[in-house]
């Protein structure tokens, strides 16, 4: 028997192959929306050649939530309970601010239980890429609708949704967040970069992916089943993404794409589809998003980007090496500042006393 | 009639927002300068103005604290409350009474006085608002004159306070300066003086609160997200206020710590896990209903073996209940916080001492035990004043636990999360940011097994649990032990915990001299050690004292040890006010009246 010849996996830049990244075998339901968007993972992590221990996954509860175990099983993980990943996040991140955090969360997990946390995420921002692996019904429940189920779309039972949804890109935006994208699971070209782009990001990086759930709302009647989307799907660019490792020329005609360089050196390059559309225009990000929504469209795209906007750490002017790296030295105060706190509260010049309140 | 000295309440009832408190200090600290040991109180409403507020200075050379419910002397400032304030004095008792305020006949007995406090701050205080926060000086200066304090005392403690606001200071010591010349010309010598001792050399004054703050910081605390409630906010806003002194470097402005406003609850416990997990020393600070949001957490951080200090800081409940009045109802809930089965490692500071010591072994058990630490103090130990002996360094270096490096990992050539190597039932964890290649594990809620792989396993599951109770028995032989006291021949004892300690200290005083001996056991920690059970079987009658309707703590303990259930009694207090005594007292009379009655 003679082996055929294959060809050595391909390695990026720092040595990995794309298996590197691989996690264990999904368990969704075969052709979930949410699986092809680990693949972008997958790829995205890869290409970018990311350092595997400098990565942390954090996830919610849900569909969505279970996926972390699914990629990059080298990155420590931490799924919590529903809803408040975000905090966990903020905690990890002021721990540690040398780990890229990369948060999964759905659309019932983050709209629903967990909205008032993704908010002060947003507030806060804190550098995490969330990505809302969005498919507006609760999957592991069975098939309710979520908080961003389209006005008018009809559940598998017959039920018509009747509220208005929560539109998470344009309350992203509202909240100040520096970057805000929303893109296609079935859509691996444009959500590749994007990701790539989220990963670069200081800051809270939101992005919103449409990702049919297969089984719950993939009939006609919804307007999340996978011919819906892509029925309505309005890309507002072509994005290119340029890492800063990689001395690439992308040549456009003046005036055809925009360009931002984000925080690590790293360019996106936004080549016009349509309209000029500028991504540093929070108005116009909120005006097209409200259009679409009207049109019973999808736009997506990077919405808005602000790389200059300061993160958490430094909001709070955290010292360069990680809380977690300190040692005992550095973290207890030597014997002469316990003398001098002693000495303010034995003559009252130190002392506090607590006000009342209720 | 000679006067009682160093041994009598006195008791200020004021408006809340009235500015009393740097009044109330003062005189407190001078007593505290006179040598005279001190504690104050402070029962204050859930309000930022307008209801009243009282402040309660228990003085007494034979250094009991608890509170007690009579008081000596009076000031009643508040016409809200005059008539009830001063209905409830007693004979001999010594009452001020502000002019124009509502005053019924004082008992017979009792001396009297209407003092115009606010006629006298009007000529030195022309702004109506400054006045109404200045005329409390006043009433500082007559009540030192009258109890004799030395006036050099009250300067210098108000002098330390306003240090820094020298025109505030020239005004308040004027007023002080009033008071005096008023009360020396208008009222007899006290029958309750203040003399001149030695025993408080050295002492320092502090809230538990503040303590646990400076115990926090040097058990090297470097990350604390929190939600504002009354009584544990001081205790955040304290640590903010050293760390941002201590942790912050001067030049460059950089912080080694975080401290995060959280915006619950829920979110403050989450932050706290999330960093623990990645490696900080990381703490929260709360009270009951925030206890409740934590819940789901905290049963998280069981499973998943995460470290994570929590203070409560007790308050009546349920629901909002009386939320600046003291209480330990907590226990229970806390003892068991989460659905499924849980068991959560509990310390019971009972002193200013306890709270700085406990503010840095918590964080040393937390991270090796790899589970939830609460530290269960309350709105009495937490927000009221107490006198201490100057804290000392810690001596030994802090533990941080099992935590695997990459070099670790080299050597042992793998690494399981949640496998029991060292037969203690603690398992080795790794920080995220460990380049080793076995380094990384999947944290998780859900059904895990030794190498934190999702399981749904009959077998995995309960091996998990089983373990999990296996590393409780570990916790039994390393917190802290409970503090007995065995009288010699005594059948009976106490059994009590946290800021009940004060008060058990002085029944058993008050019951010795009837005769009755007690011994008693401060409890420290849950899980029980084996001294408690020890105490159970030395004792036909344990009398367990708390502060809860339901005998919380007597529950727990009938629980463990159903064998000696029949020997349990309890003395409940559950009103709101500090513990004191004569309540302890009375329910251990009682209890042994009927164990005559019966025999």
């Amino acid at each position: 028997m003679s082996a055929t010849p294959t060809a050595a996996p391909q390695k990026n830049r720092i040595g990995l192959t794309a298996a590197d990244y691989k996690g264990s075998k999904s368990t969704l339901c075969p052709g979930c929306g949410h699986d092809a968007i680990t693949g972008s993972i997958v790829q995205a992590a890869f290409e970018m050649g990311l350092e595997p221990h400098r990565l942390a996954k954090l996830s919610g509860i849900g569909c969505s939530s279970k996926t972390p175990a699914y990629f990059m099983s080298r990155s420590h993980a931490f799924n919590a309970v529903h809803g408040r990943m975000p905090s966990i996040a903020t905690g990890v991140f002021l721990a540690n601010r040398e780990l890229t955090l990369l948060g999964v969360s759905g659309d019932g997990d983050t709209a629903s239980i967990g909205l008032g946390q993704f908010c002060h995420l947003v507030r806060r921002n804190v550098p995490v890429a969330y990505l809302i692996e969005n498919n507006g019904v609760y999957g592991l429940t069975k098939g309710q609708f979520s908080a961003t189920a389209d006005l008018g779309t009809r559940a598998k039972t017959g039920r018509t949704n009747d509220l208005m949804p929560i539109d998470l890109c344009a309350l992203a935006v509202e909240l100040g967040c520096g970057f805000v994208a929303r893109s296609f699971s079935g859509d691996p070209k444009q959500l590749r970069p994007i990701l790539k782009a989220a990963l670069s990001h200081r800051g809270t990086a939101v992005v919103d992916i449409l990702s049919p759930c297969v089984t719950f709302n993939n009939h006609e009647g919804s307007t999340k089943s996978y011919v819906a989307v892509k029925e309505h799907d309005e890309p507002l660019h072509e994005v290119t993404y340029v890492p800063h490792f990689e001395n690439i020329e992308v040549d456009y005609a003046p005036g055809e794409s925009r360009e931002v360089t984000l925080h690590d050196g790293s360019k996106v390059m936004l080549k016009k589809l349509g309209e000029d559309y500028d991504p540093g225009d929070a108005f116009g990000a909120l005006t097209v998003l409200h259009r679409t929504r009207d049109e019973g469209k999808f736009v997506t795209g990077i919405l808005y980007v602000n790389p200059e906007k300061p993160a958490f750490d430094e909001e709070v002017a955290l010292a360069d090496a990680p809380l977690s790296s300190l040692t005992m030295d550095q973290a207890r105060p030597p014997r002469r500042v316990l003398e001098e706190v002693m000495d303010g509260l034995r003559t009252g010049a130190g002392a506090t006393i607590s006000a009342g309140g209720g | 009639m000679t006067p009682t000295v160093n041994e009598f309440n006195l008791h200020v009832a004021t408006v809340n927002g009235s500015g009393s408190q740097t009044a109330n200090n003062t005189l407190l600290r001078a007593i505290f300068q006179m040598g005279v040991p001190v504690s104050g109180k402070n029962l204050f409403p859930s309000n930022i103005a307008g209801l009243p507020t009282w402040f309660t200075i228990r003085v007494n050379e034979r250094g009991y604290v608890a509170r007690q419910k009579r008081n000596d002397v009076l000031v009643a400032m508040n016409p809200e409350t005059s008539v009830q304030d001063i209905a409830a004095m007693g004979p001999g008792s010594v009452v001020l009474i502000s002019e124009g305020v509502p005053a019924p006949k004082v008992p017979d007995g009792a001396v009297s006085y209407v003092v115009p406090f606010h006629k006298l701050v009007e000529p030195l205080v022309p702004d109506v608002k400054l006045r109404k926060l200045v005329v409390n000086m006043i009433y500082v200066g007559v009540v030192a004159d009258l109890i004799g304090i030395e006036k050099a005392e009250v300067e210098r403690a108000l002098e330390a306070q306003l240090a820094r606001k020298p025109k505030a200071l020239a005004m308040n010591l004027a007023a002080v300066d009033l008071g005096y010349d008023y009360a020396a010309q208008n009222l007899k010598p006290s029958p309750f003086r203040i003399e001149r001792r030695d025993k408080t050399t050295g002492k320092i004054l502090i809230e538990g609160n503040t303590a646990a703050a400076l115990g926090a910081m040097f058990g090297g605390v470097s990350f604390v997200s929190w939600y504002p409630i009354t009584p544990s906010s001081s205790l955040a806003e304290s640590l903010q206020g050293y760390l941002e002194k201590y942790r912050r470097d001067p030049v460059t402005g950089k912080a080694t710590f975080a401290i995060v406003q959280a915006e619950d609850e829920i979110s403050a416990v989450g932050m706290v896990l999330g960093a623990s997990w990645a490696g900080a020393r990381a703490m929260t600070t709360t009270s009951g209903p925030g206890l409740s949001l934590m819940t789901e957490f905290v049963g998280y951080a069981y499973y998943a073996e995460i470290p994570a200090v929590v203070w409560d800081i007790q308050r009546i409940g349920p629901s909002t209940g009386l939320p600046t009045r003291t209480s330990q109802a907590d226990l229970l809930s806390v003892a068991f916080l989460s659905h499924g089965d849980t068991r959560h490692v509990i310390l019971f500071p009972s002193s200013v001492d306890d709270c700085f010591d406990f503010g840095m072994r918590a964080f040393d058990l937390a991270d090796r035990l790899q589970t939830p630490v609460f530290v269960l103090s309350d709105l009495d130990l937490g927000m009221n004043v107490w006198m201490a002996d100057p804290f000392s360094y810690p001596d030994k270096p802090w533990d941080r636990g099992k935590v695997l490096t990459a070099e670790d990992i080299e050597k042992i050539g793998k690494f399981e999360r949640y496998r029991d190597v060292d037969g203690d039932a603690i398992p080795y964890r790794t920080l995220p940011g460990n380049t080793h290649p076995l380094a990384a594990y999947f944290t998780r809620g859900s059904g895990h097994d030794e190498q934190a792989r999702y399981t749904e396993s009959s077998e995995a599951y309960p091996r998990v649990m089983d373990r999990l109770n296996r590393k409780w028995e570990t916790a039994r032989t390393i917190v802290p032990k409970p503090l007995v006291e065995e009288a010699k021949g005594a059948d009976a004892g106490i059994l009590s915990f946290g800021s009940s300690r004060w008060a058990v200290a002085e029944a058993r005083d008050l019951l010795r001299d009837e005769g009755l001996e007690l011994s008693s056991l401060l409890l420290r920690a849950y899980p029980f050690t084996e001294e408690v059970r020890r105490y159970l079987d030395r004792h036909e009658r344990v009398y367990v004292v708390e502060q809860n309707r339901d005998g919380q703590l007597a529950s727990l303990l009938k629980m463990e040890y159903p064998d000696r259930a029949a020997r349990i009694r309890s003395v409940l207090h559950y009103d709101g006010l500090p513990l004191d005594a004569v309540t302890v007292a009375d329910g251990v009379r009682s209890g042994e009246r009927e164990e005559v009655a019966a025999r």
